[in-house]
Parts: C-alpha cells; sequence; structure tokens
C-alpha cells in the first residue's frame, strides 16, 4: 500500500498529462498555466518553510561534537568536526552539504580470520546519494540551455564533460543514466532493507517514483522519441520571458516530462524534499562547539523559581554549626 | 557426554554439513525476533556493530564444533553461555528463550533426510538426541544462573551505595567504645535491663 | 522476565514469529522490567510539577487529566516554537535508515521501535496530523496519525528507553539528533504528571538539599571525612578540605554519587589527594553540593531551577572560578546550556591554574573547567609526581561517556592523564569509541534496578566492546569520567563481562600519585593490596 499508493498516483499524473494534451487539447494548461503555478508554489512555499523554521530561535548552543574540542594549546583540536569559529562552521557545513560528511562516516568494521579487525564501510548509501544528488544538479544546469539565449558558454563546456564517453548521436550524457541508475538504487534499497522498508512512508516512495518518470521521460524524448527541441526552446523561451506560447508539433511525452517537473516543483515545499534547506538551519551541525567561550542568548529565557542559599540555611542551619560549616547568621 | 565412537558416521555428516545445519539452526533463532530485526542480526556481520546477531551466530558455531568432537561440558557451557546469557534478558519466556537448542534436532533431521543412507542415520539418532538432551539441561543451569544474577546485580547495586555507609556506622561504634572495657557495657546492659 | 506460559504442545513449534505489521498498527506492549517506576507525589509536589497522580504503567487506565490531548498538543506547538531543532527535526527525515543501527538499545532490543527514526517517528506522525496541510488531509499515508492514548503511552515507553546519548545524530546526513526528540517528547510527558521515581526523587532531593542523594550539609561534610580517614591509612597524610568557605580561589562542584557509593567515593577520594597535595585553595560547597542535574532529564526549565545554584554559591563564596569533577551529563549541561540559562558570570575570572598559570581560554565565558583538563595541564607542566607502577595491577581501557563525547568533544584530555597515571592502556575497538562511543545503557534516570533488563540490553553494545579488549589484552578495568558509568556499568559488566571493574580516572590519579611526605604505599584506594605488597600490613 505505502509503496503501491504513490506508484499508481505518478502513473495517474502521466496519464492526466497525455489525456489532457493529445486528448482535450490543453496545450496552454499543461504547457503555461502549470508550470507557472508550480514555479510560483516552489518559490513561495519555500520561502515560507524557512521563514518558519527561521521564526522558531536556536536557544541553546547544541552542537554535536565528532572531535576534539578547542582546549590546552598543545592539544590539536578538530577544527572541522568541532567547530570553534564561523570559518570553520563553515568548512564543517561546506563537508556536510557538499560531501555529504556524515553519512561518510558510516563506518563498519569486519572481522576477518575471527582475529583480525577489518574496517570496510558501509558507504553505498553515501555513494548513491552522491550520484544521485549531482548529478540531478549537472542534468538541471544542462536545463539551462532551453532558458537562456544564446547559450552560456560554460553548458558547453559542461556537455563536452557529460557527454565525453561520445557515445552514439545525439550524444549520450552520463548523468542521465547515472541520475536514473542512482534513484532506482535508492528505490530498491528501501524495498530490499527490511529496517529502511519498516520505516519508510508513501512519501518518500513518491518523489522516487516522480524522478524515476522525470528521467525516464527525459531520456526517451532526448534519444529514442524525437521531440521538436525547438519549438520546445520556443515555448521555454516563452515562459521565461514572460511572453508565453504554444508552438505547434511539440510531441505529447514533452507535456508529460513538464507536467511531472511541475509536480515535483510544487510538491517541494510541502514534503520532506525541504531536507534540502533544513541542512543550513540543523542546530547540531551549524553552531560552533566552544560554548564555554562564548554565551549564547536565549531570546526567550525567563526567571525561574528556584531554592536560594538563605532558604537552605535557614533549613539546616543547626545542623550546619553543628558540623562546623560557616553559616551566614548565627 | 558420552562417547563419540558409536555416532562416528553420523558426525561425519555433520561435520559435512556443517555450515548448512549452522545457517538453518541459526534462521530458527532469528525467527524468534520481529521479523525486520530478524534481517538485520543476520546481515550485518559485524561483532560490534550487531553484538546480538553475531554472538549467537557464533556461539552456535562453535557449539556444533563441540557436539561433533565431544568437547568437555566446561567448553560447552561457555559456548552455551554466551547464547543464553543474551537471550535470558531478551523478551522470552524461558522455554523460548531455550527452545533452540531442542530445536537442533529437528534440523539435523532435515538435513538427513535426503541423505542416501538415511536409514543407517536414523539407527544413531537416539544417541545424538540424547546429547541434544545434555545440552537443554545445561541450557537450565545456564538460564537460571543468568536470571539469579540480574536479581544480584540489584542487590549489589543496592550494597555498593550503602557498603561505605555500614563501615562508616561500624568504625563509629568502634571508636565510641575503644577504651571502655567490654565487661563493663555488658553489665551496664544488664543493670538496665534488670530496670537498676 | 515474562512468565511461564507456553503450553508444552506450543513449545514444539518454533514459531514466534512476530505479525509482520506496520509499526502504526502494532500497539505499544509496555513490558515489565523494562520500565521505571512512576514518581511519587511527594517529590513531585516539592518542585511544582503539574497534574500529579496515581497511575502504573501497565494499567490501561493511566488517569489522565480530562484535557490530556489539548496539554500535549499545545505543548508541542509551544515547542516548535521555541526550539529550531525540534522544528527543523520534526520536518526533514528523509528516512534514510543511516541512524538505524547505531542506537544501543536498538543493537540489544532488536525492537524497531528502537531505532532512532523510528523513535522519531513516533512523535512526528502526531506532528504531522495536527500541525501541517498534508498530514491534516491525506492522513496516514502521510505518516500522520491521531493522538490517542495508546499513542501516547508509545511515546512515554520509548522516550525513557533513550539516554539522549546523540550516537544517531553523529550520523545522521542532517544532524538530526534524537536526544532533541526525546527530551521534547520527555517534556511533554512530564505536563501530564508521567514522571519516573528514578527521575523525580533526585530532582527534589536536589532542589531541597542541594545534591541527587539527599545529603544533609553535615552528612556531606562526614561522608568527606570519612573518604579522609581512609586516605590517612592508606597514604599517612591528612588532608584538610574546606567546606562553604568563602574567600577560597576556587569552588568545587562534582556529581554527588562520587559522595557516597562505590566506586564513586574512590574518585573523591583521588580529588581530595591531588588537590591536597597542590596546596589548591579550594573550598566545597554543601548547597551547591550537585554537578548533575536530573532536572534535564524532566524540562528545561528544571534543569535551569537545578543548576541555579552552582553559580550562585560561588558568588556567595567570592571564588574566583569553579572547577568541575568527572561526570558525563554535568558537563553536557555546563558546556552547552549553563551559561545561557544562569549566565553572564561577570562575577568571577577567567579560570586560571595557580600552579602551571595557564588560562583556561577556552572557558573564559563559563569560568568552569573540568578537572580532567585541569590533571591534564598539571601532569604536561610536570607538577605531579607519579608512580604508574601502581597501577600495575589494572589493564585499562577508556569508556568515552556520551556526554563528555558528543556535547563536549573531550577526547585526548582523559587518554593523556590515563597514559601518565598507567602502564596498560587499550583501546576498545574505532566504533565504538570517542564520537562513536555506546552509551553505558543507564544514563538520563534510567539507572533503576527495576528496569535491569532494558539496562542489560542497552549496555551489550557497550560491554561486548569491552569484552573484546579483555579477551584480547586481559584488560580488567574501565575508566570513565562519569557518574552514572561509576553507578551503573558496574552492573553491565558483572553480567556481560564478569571481573571487570569500573574506575574514575582520578580514583587511577590517586594510586599513581606520590604525595610529600607519604608513608609507603601498601594499599589502593580502594583498600586493597598494591602488587608485590600482598601481606605487608
Amino acid at each position: 500500500m505505502k509503496i503501491l499508493f504513490p506508484f499508481f498516483a505518478v502513473i495517474l499524473l502521466v496519464l492526466l498529462a497525455v489525456v489532457g494534451v493529445k486528448g482535450a487539447n490543453l496545450h496552454f494548461l499543461f504547457g503555461v498555466v502549470v508550470p507557472y503555478a508550480a514555479v510560483f508554489t516552489f518559490i513561495i512555499g519555500v520561502i515560507y518553510r524557512v521563514l518558519k523554521w527561521a521564526k522558531s530561535p536556536v536557544p541553546f548552543s547544541i552542537a554535536t561534537t565528532c572531535g576534539q574540542q578547542k582546549t590546552l594549546p598543545w592539544i590539536k583540536q578538530n577544527k572541522l568536526e568541532n567547530p570553534s569559529s564561523t570559518l570553520h562552521v563553515i568548512g564543517r557545513m561546506a563537508l556536510e552539504v557538499l560531501l555529504f560528511r556524515s553519512l561518510f562516516r558510516n563506518i563498519k568494521g569486519e572481522l576477518k580470520d575471527s582475529s583480525r579487525l577489518i574496517y570496510g564501510s558501509d558507504k553505498w548509501l553515501w555513494l548513491a546519494g552522491i550520484a544521485f544528488h549531482y548529478s540531478f544538479l549537472i542534468v538541471l544546469l544542462r536545463h539551462i540551455r532551453l532558458f537562456a539565449e544564446p547559450t552560456p558558454s560554460y553548458l558547453h563546456l559542461l556537455e563536452t564533460f557529460d557527454g565525453f564517453l561520445q557515445i552514439g548521436a545525439p550524444r549520450l550524457f552520463m548523468t542521465g543514466v547515472i541520475l536514473l541508475a542512482a534513484v532506482t538504487f535508492l528505490f530498491l534499497r528501501r524495498l530490499y532493507i527490511p529496517q529502511v522498508r519498516y520505516i519508510s512512508l508513501s512519501a518518500d516512495y513518491f518523489p522516487l517514483f516522480l524522478i524515476i518518470g522525470i528521467a525516464t521521460t527525459g531520456i526517451l524524448m532526448r534519444y529514442f522519441l524525437k521531440t521538436d527541441i525547438v519549438g520546445v526552446k520556443e515555448l521555454t523561451m516563452g515562459l521565461v520571458s514572460l511572453s508565453p506560447v504554444i508552438p505547434k508539433g511539440v510531441g505529447a511525452i514533452f507535456y508529460v516530462h513538464l507536467f511531472l517537473v511541475s509536480i515535483l516543483f510544487a510538491y517541494f515545499p510541502f514534503s520532506k524534499l525541504m531536507h534540502m534547506g533544513g541542512v543550513f538551519l540543523s542546530p547540531t551541525r551549524n553552531l560552533t562547539g566552544n560554548s564555554r567561550e562564548y554565551r549564547r542568548i536565549n531570546p526567550w529565557n525567563y526567571p525561574v523559581k528556584v531554592h536560594t542559599y538563605e532558604e537552605y540555611e535557614e533549613e539546616f542551619r543547626d545542623k550546619m554549626k553543628m558540623a562546623e560549616i560557616p553559616v551566614e547568621k548565627e | 557426554m558420552s562417547s563419540l565412537q558409536s555416532i562416528r558416521s553420523l558426525n561425519e555428516l555433520l561435520l559435512e554439513k556443517k555450515q548448512a545445519i549452522l545457517e538453518k539452526w541459526f534462521d530458527s533463532v532469528l525467527e524468534t525476533y520481529p521479523h525486520d530485526s530478524a534481517k538485520f542480526l543476520k546481515r550485518q556481520k559485524d561483532q560490534f556493530a550487531n553484538p546480538v546477531g553475531s554472538t549467537i551466530y557464533r556461539g552456535m558455531g562453535s557449539l556444533l564444533d563441540l557436539i561433533v568432537n565431544s568437547a568437555d561440558a566446561d567448553n560447552i557451557t561457555k559456548s552455551l553461555d554466551e547464547i543464553i546469557r543474551i537471550r535470558a534478558i531478551q523478551d522470552f519466556t524461558p522455554s523460548h528463550a531455550l527452545a533452540f537448542v531442542v530445536d537442533l534436532k529437528r534440523v539435523v533431521r532435515e538435513e538427513i533426510k535426503g541423505e542416501t543412507c538415511a536409514s543407517q542415520l536414523i539407527d544413531e539418532l537416539p544417541e545424538f538426541d540424547r546429547r541434544v538432551d545434555g545440552l537443554l539441561l545445561l541450557s537450565f543451569d545456564i538460564y537460571m544462573k543468568c536470571r539469579e544474577k540480574i536479581y544480584e546485580l540489584k542487590a549489589n547495586e543496592l550494597r555498593n551505595m550503602t557498603s561505605k555507609l555500614v563501615e562508616r556506622a561500624n568504625r563509629i561504634f568502634e571508636a565510641k567504645y575503644r577504651n571502655v572495657d567490654l565487661e563493663d557495657i555488658i553489665s551496664q546492659g544488664n543493670k538496665t535491663e534488670r530496670g537498676e | 522476565m515474562a512468565k511461564f506460559t507456553a503450553k508444552p504442545a506450543e513449545l514444539l513449534k518454533i514459531d514466534f514469529k512476530t505479525p509482520k505489521t506496520d509499526w502504526m498498527d502494532t500497539p505499544v506492549n509496555i513490558r515489565e522490567h523494562m520500565y521505571c517506576h512512576p514518581a511519587k507525589a511527594k517529590d513531585l509536589e516539592v518542585v511544582d510539577f503539574p497534574n500529579i497522580h496515581e497511575w502504573r504503567p501497565v494499567d490501561e487506565n493511566w488517569n489522565l487529566p480530562e484535557n490530556w490531548k489539548e496539554i500535549v498538543l499545545n505543548g508541542i506547538k509551544e515547542r516548535l516554537q521555541k526550539y529550531r531543532s525540534f522544528h527543523v527535526f520534526m520536518d526533514i527525515c528523509v528516512r534514510c535508515g543511516a541512524c538505524a543501527d547505531k542506537c544501543h538499545f536498538y543493537l540489544g532490543t532488536g525492537d524497531p521501535k528502537n531505532m532512532p527514526v523510528l523513535r522519531a517517528e513516533l512523535l512526528r506522525s502526531v506532528y504531522r496530523k495536527y500541525f501541517t496541510t498534508g498530514g491534516k488531509i491525506f492522513g496516514k499515508t502521510a505518516g500522520a496519525r491521531e493522538l490517542t492514548e495508546d499513542v501516547l503511552k508509545e511515546l512515554w515507553y520509548y522516550f525513557y528507553q533513550c539516554t539522549e546519548c546523540r550516537r544517531c545524530s553523529v550520523f545522521c546526513p542532517y544532524g538530526i539528533d534524537t536526544a532533541e526528540i526525546t527530551m521534547m517528547g520527555r517534556e511533554l510527558t512530564n505536563l501530564l504528571g508521567l514522571q519516573l521515581g528514578w527521575i523525580a526523587g533526585p530532582v527534589a532531593n536536589c532542589y531541597m538539599k542541594g545534591n541527587h542523594l539527599g545529603l544533609e550539609p553535615h552528612t556531606v561534610k562526614s561522608n568527606i571525612e570519612f573518604m579522609i580517614d581512609d586516605i590517612e591509612t592508606i597514604t599517612g597524610i591528612r588532608v584538610n578540605p574546606t567546606f562553604n568557605r568563602k574567600g577560597a580561589e576556587i569552588l568545587f562542584v562534582t556529581p554527588s554519587g562520587d559522595l557516597f557509593g562505590v566506586p564513586g567515593v574512590y574518585t573523591a577520594m583521588g580529588y581530595l589527594m591531588l588537590f591536597h597535595e597542590l596546596g589548591l585553595d579550594y573550598t566545597w560547597s554543601t548547597y551547591a553540593s550537585e554537578g548533575g542535574n536530573f532536572g534535564f532529564f524532566t524540562s528545561n526549565e528544571m534543569a535551569k531551577r537545578l543548576n541555579y545554584k552552582i553559580y550562585a554559591e560561588a558568588k556567595r563564596l567570592g571564588v574566583k572560578w569553579i572547577l568541575g569533577g568527572e561526570c558525563g551529563h554535568m558537563w553536557r549541561v555546563l558546556h552547552q546550556y549553563m551559561d545561557t540559562w544562569n549566565g553572564p558570570a561577570d562575577f568571577l575570572e577567567v579560570p586560571k591554574s595557580p600552579i602551571t598559570g595557564t588560562v583556561f581560554e577556552n572557558a573564559k565565558s563559563l569560568k568552569m573547567i573540568h578537572v580532567i583538563e585541569f590533571a591534564a595541564d598539571l601532569i604536561k607542566h610536570g607538577k605531579l609526581k607519579l608512580d604508574p607502577s601502581r597501577n600495575d595491577h589494572l589493564k585499562v581501557t577508556f569508556h568515552d561517556s556520551c556526554n563528555i563525547a558528543r556535547g563536549m568533544g573531550m577526547f585526548e584530555e582523559p587518554r593523556y592523564v590515563i597514559k601518565n597515571v598507567c602502564n596498560h592502556f587499550y583501546e576498545m575497538p574505532e566504533n565504538t569509541i570517542r564520537e562513536k562511543t555506546f552509551c553505558c545503557g543507564s544514563g538520563t534516570g534510567l539507572n533503576a534496578s527495576e528496569n535491569m533488563e532494558l539496562r542489560m540490553r542497552g549496555g551489550l553494545p557497550r560491554a561486548n566492546a569491552v569484552k573484546y579488549v579483555r579477551d584480547r589484552y586481559g584488560v580488567n578495568t574501565v575508566a570513565n569520567i562519569c557518574a552514572i558509568d561509576r553507578a551503573t556499568l558496574q552492573a553491565s559488566m558483572d553480567y556481560w563481562v564478569p571481573g571487570t571493574a569500573v574506575a574514575g580516572i582520578h580514583e587511577l590519579i590517586g594510586n599513581a600519585l606520590v604525595m610529600k611526605g607519604e608513608k609507603e604505599r601498601t594499599q589502593d584506594l580502594r583498600l586493597e593490596p598494591l602488587p608485590g605488597k600482598e601481606g605487608v600490613e
């Protein structure tokens, strides 16, 4: 159920686009209205979510310290795992955001020959994560070509790099394939590892299916069902210049692709995909660990009821005097 | 544990099929854990990342070796202890915690079934069963020891908290009466008792 | 332990497989020996906790206040607005499973709801239902569920099976810290009066009497005097500490566990000997006689109320700075919370070792340093005469306490000290120490005796690593710098690795410290004969 529901939801979305464009001729709706609405939802939604998070303060300095603290001068501090300055924090965050440092930590020891302890690592998740996110990023960047005239020169460089295998015509872009492979791995992993399957929700499968759909339609368009690329660019340039046009002759597959992308954009702010923004706001990672050196202010700090020394002495004065412990009032 | 001579050929089979028997036996223990955890206990082989699964697996492996090699009770107790120590503090009734021992009979029988010399092996089964029964009896002892240990731990913690207190009370008493003749105290006490 | 219930016929059928149901459809099964007894009303009254009532975890009816649901939901809402950590962690988990097998309770119990991700999902599912659009509309499909009494019981059961050790947070790609979520979860149970006796008792004691154990001022003093007698027996030297003394340079605060139980007192004897040898101008306090903070396991507010005493006493006595003893969660609270709660301590000076002149810039705002930092600095400057051979009967490994490791980051100092006072030191395997250290299994107020089975299960991963170094190197002592470890790890060792002792680092220092004018030592701090000195008495 947790898997089938999102699966059929994505199938339904595909059919909706096909029927909408081919059957009902709703080109304008699927080519212009939906994309605009999706991008609008995405921008407003992401800003809203981030602001909402940001509105909650960070009252305490709760960095998870994963390395040696800053202390005596002769003990080497681990600046990236236990930062004590903004620069260190930037370094730690960069490792986390760009290289998924914590996932990389996923160490697993193995006992070989029942005596030697070998440390291998369980880095498949890390590898798939890196492959997925980076290929997605490059694929996104490649799409800038559709929204800029003339095509920026760095895109040529990117495409040369991406297609260096020089296979086939049109040239095979590696990232598209890697993206599809990585996202498939992430899906199979959810199915195959019992614990991960147990904890997975529909909300975990839906974006996977959606992205699989997007990558598949994209690849189909580029390599198999030739799409009128000039027409597509006409449409995308229209969108970006706010003077939308619906060119003739662009196949339904393009509208399916565009629709799924729009759904992903619109879904983004309401979903776990917001981890993209959230990771920057995670207090255990973006704070310094030297909380004894600088005082953190809690904006909602309020006075509390305490048991004062005077009250204490009042209760125990006789016993204290008997035990020759100094008192304030004889 | 009696001599092994009489079941040599069954032994040979056990040796030959040790891995298959072990896997099957281990699986039957895993079935007593929640489904998703069982897979984890089986898959994760690292002894530190998965102490429960790896300890039980290791213990069962050496138990099989020991049964085949007619090891002494001491060694068998050691291997059994590793497994039972874990199961004694998990959510099992005593019977469920120890059922894995008896289950070895089923596993071995299933492995024998397909063998050509099955009928001959079956004659040797009573002897094998006797040894498994021996294991089971040992298991009772170990299980009880583990459970007693748990109660002992509770008592020990209390003792650790208070031992210094008792020691201190003793010393205060000693200090108070250091220079007093014990006879005096007793006679004093007697006088008090008599109401003098 | 469950009772004998199986029928003979069932015994032969080896099929105990749990029904494979979705976790939301698997109701909580509250088992004996896995939880601690409820709090006594009188302890909760002392600190004005709300909704005090009679209840028992195994009962069907928990006698909850009529508006309990409203209390919980308002409680969640308030905390979402107060803590970004809580708010962000409720939203961004992608359920990748990297944390799943990192929790000592999951490893020891095999209960899937002890996977950190699922422990958090227990509360997240409620959050989604009442605080997110998707959860309100799509319900279960979006991973949302109603808050019912059963759900509340589940939250209670599992938030008191987490020791806030933060190991999962190390491995999470977003730094999601289950400790933060457990703290919020426990605050919610606290609002409903569902507190544990083992936590509420120490809290009430600490509030009224100054320490968890409830030692009154004269008892604090006489307990320490008792240690002084033992030190004299061992060294021939009579140390002379002071109490509540105004004008001392340093206030010393340590967990009260060090003043009472075994082996905590040996650690305290180590402090007394070290400070005497240095001629340190310091004082104990009977009012601020607790470094630990069980309030931290109830609510942020209670923790602050208990913590108040330390700065207040430092101010009253007019000391220059504060020295803190060996403790785990005490240092998480001091390092990451105290200054924010009850600072700024502008009436104190930046800690400066009167012996070496070292200024502890890393504590320039808090004005409090860890006694191990202090000792490491002394040893580095050659200020201590040490005879590590007096610890030759000990083969030592070091257990990093969760809070010192992941809530402070003090890894090298304790190792440096141990290596200087012991000749035999062995590390446990790499994925079980430092920031990856395993909890003792009894932290956050779960160190009662009625939940011994839970503690043994949670303690297994740590004990398993100790067993490895015992079998390999003959290790017989687990050194640590945490009072809860000293109080509870011994039970775990006795069960899993019999013959292994637990000791604070200052006990080892006390053994090795050559004091001016001491007699020839024949006994260690436990009054047991030193190796080669048996029968010398």
